[in-house]
């Protein structure tokens, strides 16, 4: 089933999906599978399963340290691959690979798509790689029904929403406001506008993300957007508070 | 050649590196940067206003110094330095900076941040700030920092705030991440100065552009000195944009053979070193915003790199040297940290001049080459940076023990005022 076709199916029941995030390997695999739990327990529709990369230059502080400690623990793509096709067998959410274009480029295009698919994967986030030099990558997964998730950014002027939304399958991901992950966004009118100026210039449901962090941003973000997407703020709710943290993060966004 | 002539292949790119590889939210301040440069290229007035910027501020044209005593020493080719490190703020990069200082004020941004490895690019940055009225803030890997406090003391003092990047390795490819983070925040004010001809189109041009500076005066400079072109032309390149400053004032003289020197660190085979294209350990990948050869292991991840000399610490080289190295238009060699020291003394001893431990890199591949060559050939060596700022690390690494009891001394008189 492909992306924009689960996210449709799964809208008819809830106004809003969320996806969530997890960067392979940190704190460890074990950790990852014990919040991959969680995340299905508390109805989490998407997955973001990051994989590790040395210059993470597009997170921020959380993340960047996360990545740093699942390499220096010896984290490769073989395991990342291998923790996305135990998840997809066992939850019932979508996962999509969240990553750096080198991690891609240095294995060769066909192959990452091939090994998507093989692991269940349903798309990728790459957001280093932009429109121009995506083709061969786009191609190739659109054999595979794998979908590219294109972002969306304040900074992006009306032609270029344009050239962005007709590059756009599956799923847009529309980047609440400047900067890196992490850090908390207001989401008001200037993100709800943000929102409906994307939804012009394409067809395929939009996820915001960036600074998502409480249950009034979902509320702000019902009738809005499609997915809400929530990275940092749950990872910071398992350093501080482990499993029990996250599961409270979550209990209190979704009730 | 013009290596800048993108009409028949893809702009931005030299072969199959270069380009831009950038989050989506920095397309248009990259857009915007792109056209203010071009302007500025086509406009004979900027080159005009950025010359004499150069003249009268940093002492421009820098001379051509012949090298009789080392030349004869070695018993070959004659021997000439182009003098760049007699530069305001003692290096090259016052070239670029002052040159992106004209730029930053046409794109009516009133912030400047950059990255900096020995501490060089900052220190130029910092005085390009302070002299345009610009905010500034330098990013550096604390590793950095800590063996390069001169730099980091006079980029404070000139008024710019110096952030210790405790990423990663903490050297120069983390500074560069960390300036990428600020600019997706920042772009509506700040214009990111990279140092260096790597980063994202246009900036591998942009720096190349202003370095040619440094050829076009060497070429007319030896010409007139040494009667004819040089036969090789010498330059340390770690980013690479001293080197294709220089370099490109011979790109078109198939008799002028270029060498690029890297960074050897402990040599071939130890893992630890920078030399992307003399040695056979990088392979080509996309990180820091372009594509080029990084020193990266299977999975794509960056390798460790070292060198005595924190401006050469860096995991990737300028695109236009990967494919110039390809066309094999440049020849690529690598110097050891222990090589370096001993050119350095040499350097010192018989000449007189006190060479950065980047250039002395060059140095190194040159006094080695020389005796090989005759009489009547011309070797041109760019003295990109003087070793001044390096005196820290040289002590330790000529283990002067007279410095060090300075140093003891200082930290003594500190204690007692203190206390």
């Amino acid at each position: 089933m492909s992306l924009a076709t689960y996210i449709a199916q799964r809208r008819q029941q809830k106004p809003l999906l969320i996806m969530a995030h997890v960067v392979c390997g940190y704190p460890s695999f074990e950790a990852n599978i014990r919040a991959l739990e969680i995340m299905e327990d508390a109805g989490v529709d998407l997955v973001e399963l990051q994989f590790p990369f040395s210059e993470p230059s597009a997170d921020g502080p959380l993340f960047v340290r996360a990545n740093e400690e699942s390499l220096k623990a010896g984290t490769t793509i073989d395991q990342c691959f291998e923790l996305m096709r135990l998840a997809t067998q066992r939850f019932s959410f979508k996962i999509v690979m969240m990553g750096y274009y080198n991690t891609v480029y240095k294995m060769g295009e066909a192959l990452f798509v091939k090994r998507l698919e093989d692991a269940g994967g349903a798309g990728y986030i790459l957001p280093d790689l932009p429109i121009e030099e995506s083709k061969v990558l786009h191609t190739a997964s659109a054999a595979a029904s794998i979908d590219p998730i294109i972002l969306m950014t304040p900074t992006s002027s009306d032609q270029r929403l344009a050239q962005l939304g007709a590059a756009s399958r599956g799923l847009v991901y529309v980047v609440a406001r400047k900067g890196v992950t992490g850090g908390k966004t207001d989401m008001d009118d200037a993100v709800v506008a943000l929102i409906k100026r994307c939804r012009q210039y394409t067809s395929v449901p939009i996820g915001v993300g960036f600074g998502i962090t409480c249950r009034e941003d979902l509320d702000a973000l019902t009738g809005v957007a499609d997915v809400a997407i929530i990275g940092t703020a749950a990872l910071k709710a398992w350093e501080s508070g482990g499993p029990e943290g996250l599961q409270a993060f979550f209990k209190a966004l979704t009730v | 050649m013009n290596i800048f002539d993108f009409s028949e292949g893809r702009e931005g790119y030299y072969g199959e590196y270069g380009g831009v590889f950038l989050p989506e939210v920095l397309h248009a301040t990259i857009e915007e940067l792109l056209a203010c440069f071009r302007e500025c290229k086509s406009d004979p007035n900027f080159w005009r206003e950025y010359v004499e910027l150069l003249q009268n501020y940093s002492g421009r044209p820098t001379p051509i110094t012949h090298l009789p005593n080392l030349s004869r020493r070695l018993g070959g080719a004659q021997i000439y330095v182009k003098r760049d490190d007699l530069n305001h703020t003692g290096s090259h990069k016052i070239n670029n900076v002052m040159g992106q200082g004209l730029l930053c004020r046409r794109l009516g941004k009133r912030r400047v941040i950059a990255e900096t490895g020995a501490g060089q690019h900052g220190f130029a940055t910092a005085t390009m700030a302070a002299r345009f009225g610009f905010d500034c803030k330098i990013y550096m890997g604390a590793v950095d920092v800590a063996r390069q406090r001169p730099n980091v003391f006079w980029m404070e003092n000139l008024g710019a705030q110096v952030i210790a990047v405790e990423d990663g390795q903490k050297t120069l490819k983390d500074a560069i991440n960390e300036c990428m983070r600020d600019w997706v925040l920042n772009m509506a004010d700040t214009h990111y100065v990279l140092g260096t001809a790597c980063g994202p189109h246009p900036f591998p041009e942009m720096v190349s552009w202003f370095q040619s500076i440094i050829g076009l005066e060497a070429r007319e400079q030896i010409m007139a000195l040494a009667g004819k072109l040089p036969d090789r032309v010498y330059a340390c390149v770690g980013g690479g944009s001293n080197a294709i400053g220089i370099f490109q004032g011979f790109l078109s003289d198939d008799n002028v053979e270029l060498i690029g020197c890297e960074a050897g660190g402990l040599g071939a085979g130890s893992n630890l070193h920078a030399a992307r294209l003399a040695y056979n350990d990088a392979s080509v990948g996309v990180a820091q915003g372009f594509k080029t050869y990084f020193l990266q292991n299977d999975q794509g991840n960056m390798k460790e790199t070292h060198s005595i000399a924190a401006g050469l610490d860096y995991i990737g080289v300028n695109p236009i040297f990967s494919y110039l190295w390809e066309q094999g238009k440049v020849r690529f060699e690598a110097a050891t940290d222990t090589e370096v020291k001993d050119a350095l003394r040499l350097t010192m001893r018989t000449e007189g001049l006190i060479p950065a431990l980047e250039t002395t890199h060059a140095f190194v591949t040159a006094i080695k080459e020389a005796p090989t060559m005759a009489k009547d050939e011309v070797i041109l060596i760019n003295q990109s940076g003087r070793g001044d700022k390096d005196i820290f690390t040289i002590a330790d690494a000529l283990e002067d023990h007279k410095w060090k009891s300075f140093i003891r001394g200082k930290s003594d008189q500190y204690q007692r005022e203190d206390n």
